[in-house]
């Protein structure tokens, strides 16, 4: 029998090695997987790549990973927030590099990784500095930029519910970067706040095919809190 | 002649204005969040947020907040009746894809050829921070940006050449300022309207690129 729900929080997070590529699901605080990255802090891995849309907030979840020193590198597309203070004095320190990418070549690059496409040409970004040194094509009498996909060793994700089979539902806007991460790494460890028997979940509304996801571990259900306001542009 | 600034709320009703029922539409961070404010309530228009979000209502009640429904900007919103949830790539592939009707964006600086600075201010100490800054700006049919005319120190925002770091080429369609309205065409920048009692000669010195009238 097939059962992808792991008892253990730190068994399932095993998996990370040192140097490790590791996905990480939210925009701010929305699907952030607090309890797996807890579990990570615990299981205390190091010389990390996060792939993550922000750069922590607050002093908790993504922020507390970069502040125990484990991430040598981050990839994402909003690192300064009004509470991204950890990332901040890293950053400016010069003890932790970024990679910043805008947001829909970030999803993207996580997509085609995960859907098996070599690379892709975008408009997005093209003259700005974040296109530099990047190959560069005119189609259909417009310009594109060439990006690569982005692959992980592990994606950590959080989901709404779950079966034994992998298959996972989502909660409104916490959906974010979760289906596309699930995708793209070699083994996907999701959070779910309740795990049902097979069939339970309705087979038209499963966001995400048990095909993704190798791993599933429940949590207990703890509202989301604020985090990542902006300042105001 | 006398005449007087839009304030910010002024400014977010002439945007809404030009917002026509069905558009699908993304309002950006800061100032063009204002606009949905001043949408009509009988004029259904779907509202986008990048997050993964269409048919955003207003913000929640106070002791209504649900921190797993927010917008770009983190805050939390709610879901209008027929509103849908989807995954990231989806939500850029509407913008890439040239899904959306309208976007409308701040701006640092927009220059006569429509290339729009909005992301970065280049300073050395500053943290960078694009967001879907750069994916806004290509991939609406028509991106509309909204600033004050001038910055505090009385230089315009509207360039030759931009100074700040570029988020896109000859991407803006049109430009609303607290002075005027003007579209950016092939033949130059336009003005559609000016604020009561501007004069387009005014306008013009306090622009500095030269205006179409």
């Amino acid at each position: 029998m097939i059962d992808k729900v792991f008892p253990d929080i730190g068994a399932a997070i095993a998996a990370v090695t040192d140097g490790a590529t590791v996905m990480i699901g939210g925009f701010g605080g929305a699907g952030q997987p607090a309890e797996l990255i807890d579990a990570l802090i615990e299981h205390g891995a190091r010389d990390l790549t996060i792939v993550n849309n922000n750069a922590g907030n607050g002093e908790t979840g993504l922020a507390a990973l970069l502040k125990a020193g484990r991430v040598r590198k981050i990839i994402c597309s909003f690192p300064r927030q009004v509470d991204s203070q950890v990332f901040d004095d890293l950053y400016r320190a010069g003890k932790i590099e970024l990679e910043l990418v805008p947001q829909g070549n970030l999803a993207e690059r996580i997509r085609a990784a995960g859907a098996g496409v070599g690379g892709f040409y975008t408009p997005t970004g093209y003259g700005t500095d974040l296109a530099k040194g990047k190959e560069t094509r005119m189609l259909n009498g417009r310009m594109y930029v060439f990006e690569t996909p982005i692959h992980a060793d592990v994606a950590l994700i959080k989901a709404e519910a779950g079966d034994r089979w992998g298959n996972l539902t989502y909660r409104k806007t916490a959906r974010n970067f979760g289906p596309i991460m699930a995708m793209a790494a070699k083994i996907t460890v999701a959070s779910v706040h309740e795990v049902v028997p097979l069939g339970k979940l309705d087979p038209e509304a499963i966001v995400t095919p048990g095909i993704f996801v190798q791993r599933v571990v429940k949590v207990p259900r703890s509202a989301t809190g604020p985090a990542g306001f902006n300042r105001a542009a | 002649m006398a005449y007087a600034k839009l304030t910010r709320d002024q400014m977010a009703i002439r945007v809404a204005r030009d917002i026509p029922e069905g558009a699908y539409v993304n309002l950006g961070i800061g100032l063009p969040t204002l606009v949905a404010n001043h949408l009509p309530r009988n004029r259904e228009v779907f509202l986008h947020s990048e997050n993964g979000l269409l048919g955003m209502g207003p913000a929640p009640a106070a002791g209504e907040e649900d921190y797993d429904l927010i917008n770009a900007g983190k805050q939390p919103v709610t879901l209008l009746p027929g509103g849908a949830y989807f995954h990231h790539a989806d939500s850029f592939a509407m913008m890439r894809g040239g899904h959306l009707d309208i976007c409308v964006l701040g701006a640092f600086q927009v220059s006569r050829a429509g290339d729009l600075a909005n992301w970065h201010t280049g300073a050395p100490d500053a943290i960078p921070a694009v967001g879907g800054a750069m994916d806004l700006a290509i991939g609406a049919k028509k991106t509309f940006v909204m600033m004050e005319h001038l910055t505090k120190s009385g230089a315009s925002k509207i360039v030759d050449a931009c100074t700040y770091p570029l988020t896109g080429i000859a991407c803006v369609s049109r430009i609303y300022t607290d002075l005027a309205v003007i579209d950016v065409t092939p033949q130059g920048l336009a003005v559609i309207e000016a604020v009561a009692g501007l004069s387009f000669e005014e306008l013009q010195r306090l622009t500095g690129v030269t205006l179409r009238a």
